[in-house]
């Protein structure tokens, strides 16, 4: 009996651990599954507000990518470093210094204001990272219902092929069959062909119908001849392949980047001029990469991906010598070589500053719809009945012109109007444009 | 008959040139009209293939112009900026305005209308951590600084902008960080 109680006690003891264990273990693995979502919310949200602009979690940036960065240092250090790195350093701490060295001294901003709980759920942030939805359950969904819904299209299209096909064979059967009957054809095509054949002869005699064919067809050919001969030296719509499938649709119309701020010179010189690839890289230093989704429709009917676009920003990278890898300058650059599409010619001048900042036209006055432009054309004929239509239509703007002032007055006078056209102003003399 | 043939292939003659591939520009009637012996601006090349658009002789500076910016892209130089740098400008009504103009060209993208650090860019999440002009410590230099060398992710915008340009913007942060500290 005692033996039997020992055996049930050493039993129940096995028992009880092997529950403590699985407990414990069950335990452990819901922790490591459930995130504590809120505190990631928060770290996220701080992280992309005062970290993301200089960190990646993958990836590096101006400073180190910081996924797992609590396995690599103690909570105490980052905290110090963080709130002040500038004083950690001053005291000498040896992997301070280092992470400085390592990044060329490039200073981290002190964040004196974050508390340790701030910096707690950043960190938290950090080591868990992005929350993965359950997503991919929707996604398969979406995935076969897709297919489901496509399947249909293909047969409705192969069910048309098959009865176009059995109507042909119908028809060739019947033919045959009519003829290996010995039916002769109705006689009613020949008499048509002879009634045209007469009907021909009628016209041929006929000299009104040949004075008005005459005219008719010089009307047509002056048309068609004076139609390709305006057109001589006039590019409205040219559109030509750019070394780089720039999308003005994605930097003008979906980021709203303004125009001068790539066609800087617009507002001070004669051309608005291409920017110079350092200004491409004020934002592709960070954007090395298009979002996902992201898809440029070039006019051949070309449809570029994320995968192709990416390749594109690369150029710009080689264009500058970017490395990419290790996020600096090479020194070994190449020019871009981009076509130009809007081009007067050289007997005519034109002053971009006195249209965009005197008169303030906007761009899309002369070059249409860009930010809507995947590639590129020219809108506008740019002929010189182009640019009096619009001198006569437009009202000089004359606020906070006390030099003109006077003369503005009198040829309002003179004109009878209240603002003055360009053309009135002198918009239509030779010697403004031609010189 | 013959009539009808020679129309047909004037009329197939004629819309294959007016019917262009807009791939490819136009004929030109006497090119040498439209493009003069002068080397354009955007020009390629120039006399015995040299570039055209040479940088100006080291030590150089334009009518009218200033001398180049001394101070470093350097931690010390940021610091010497800060302190040293003073804005040349009055402050009127006038250079505020053109400052604000040129901020939101080249500024509102990131940095937000107000500058809080929350533009369009930053909305869509396209550039993140862009600062509040509050949170930072920021003197007329420093910010002249940045605009002249970028700092972290933000490059350098002193090529799209003129010297003035570059201070009526520094004059107008100001204003903003002011409105943003109240």
């Amino acid at each position: 009996m005692k033996s039997v109680a020992l055996h049930s006690k050493r039993t129940t003891v096995l028992l009880k651990s092997l529950l403590m264990l699985l407990f414990f273990a069950f335990s452990i693995s819901t922790y490591a599954q459930d995130v504590d979502e809120a505190r990631q919310k928060e770290g996220k949200k701080l992280f992309k507000s005062l970290c993301a602009s200089c960190h990646k979690l993958d990836k590096k940036l101006v400073g180190p990518a910081l996924a797992g960065i609590e396995s690599r240092r103690e909570n105490d250090w980052l905290k110090a470093w963080i709130k002040n790195n500038a004083e950690l350093r001053a005291t000498g701490d040896a992997d301070a210094v280092a992470i400085f060295e390592e990044y060329n001294g490039s200073n981290m901003s002190a964040f004196p204001q974050l508390t340790d709980q701030n910096i707690d759920d950043i960190l938290y942030y950090t080591t868990v990272g992005e929350i993965k939805k359950a997503a991919p359950a929707g996604a398969v969904a979406a995935v076969s219902a897709g297919s489901t819904s496509g399947a249909p299209e293909w047969i409705i299209y192969l069910l048309a092929g098959a009865i176009v096909v059995a109507f042909l064979m119908i028809a060739s059967l019947l033919k045959q069959v009519n003829e290996l009957k010995g039916v002769k054809k109705p006689s009613v095509e020949s008499n048509l062909k002879r009634d045209l054949q007469e009907l021909w002869e009628g016209i041929k005699k006929n000299t009104f119908l040949h004075v008005l064919f005459v005219i008719f067809a010089a009307l047509m050919g002056a048309y068609i001849v004076f139609g390709t001969l305006f057109k001589v030296g006039v590019d409205e719509g040219y559109q030509p392949v750019q070394p780089i499938v720039f999308s003005h649709k994605i930097h003008a119309g979906d980021n709203k980047i303004d125009c001068q701020y790539c066609h800087s010179s617009a507002k001070h010189s004669k051309h608005s001029g291409i920017p110079s690839v350092n200004v491409c890289m004020n934002c592709h230093k960070n954007i090395s990469e298009v979002a996902e989704n992201t898809v440029v429709e070039l006019e051949d009917g070309v449809v570029l991906g994320k995968q192709e676009l990416d390749k594109e920003i690369a150029k710009v990278y080689k264009a500058a010598g970017w490395d990419a890898e290790n996020l600096e300058y090479t020194g070994e650059t190449q020019p871009i070589k981009w076509v130009r599409i809007h081009n007067l010619p050289d007997f005519v001048y034109f002053n971009h500053s006195q249209h965009v900042t005197v008169q303030g036209v906007k761009c899309q006055k002369c070059h249409g719809p860009v930010e809507e432009m995947e590639e590129l054309y020219q809108h506008a004929p740019l002929t010189m009945g182009w640019c009096i239509d619009c001198h006569r239509e437009t009202k000089v703007d004359l606020k906070g012109n006390e030099y003109y002032a006077k003369i503005h007055e009198q040829l309002a006078k003179k004109y009878g109007v209240e603002k003055v056209t360009a053309a009135q102003l002198g918009g239509l003399e030779c010697g403004k444009c031609h010189y | 008959m013959k009539n009808i043939k020679i129309i047909f292939a004037l009329v197939v003659f004629t819309s294959i040139i007016s019917c262009n591939d807009k791939r490819t520009p136009q004929l030109q009637y006497m090119p040498d009209m439209y493009e003069s012996v002068p080397y354009n601006t955007d020009a390629e090349n120039g006399l015995l293939g040299d570039p055209v658009n040479l940088k100006p002789v080291a030590g150089t500076i334009a009518r009218g112009g200033h001398a180049a910016y001394e101070y470093l892209d350097t931690n010390e130089g940021y610091e010497l900026a800060k302190t040293n740098l003073k804005n040349p400008l009055e402050a009127t009504e006038e250079n505020l305005a053109n400052g604000k103009a040129m901020y939101t060209i080249y500024c509102t993208s990131c940095h937000g209308s107000k500058g809080d650090g929350n533009g369009y860019l930053s909305q869509a999440e396209k550039f993140l951590g862009i600062p509040n002009y509050k949170d930072r410590d920021l003197t007329e230099g420093s910010i002249y600084h940045v605009l002249m060398h970028g700092k972290n992710l933000m490059g350098s915008h002193s090529s799209q902008l003129t010297y003035k340009e570059r201070w009526q913007i520094v004059q107008y942060v100001e204003v903003l960080r002011a409105d943003l500290s109240k």
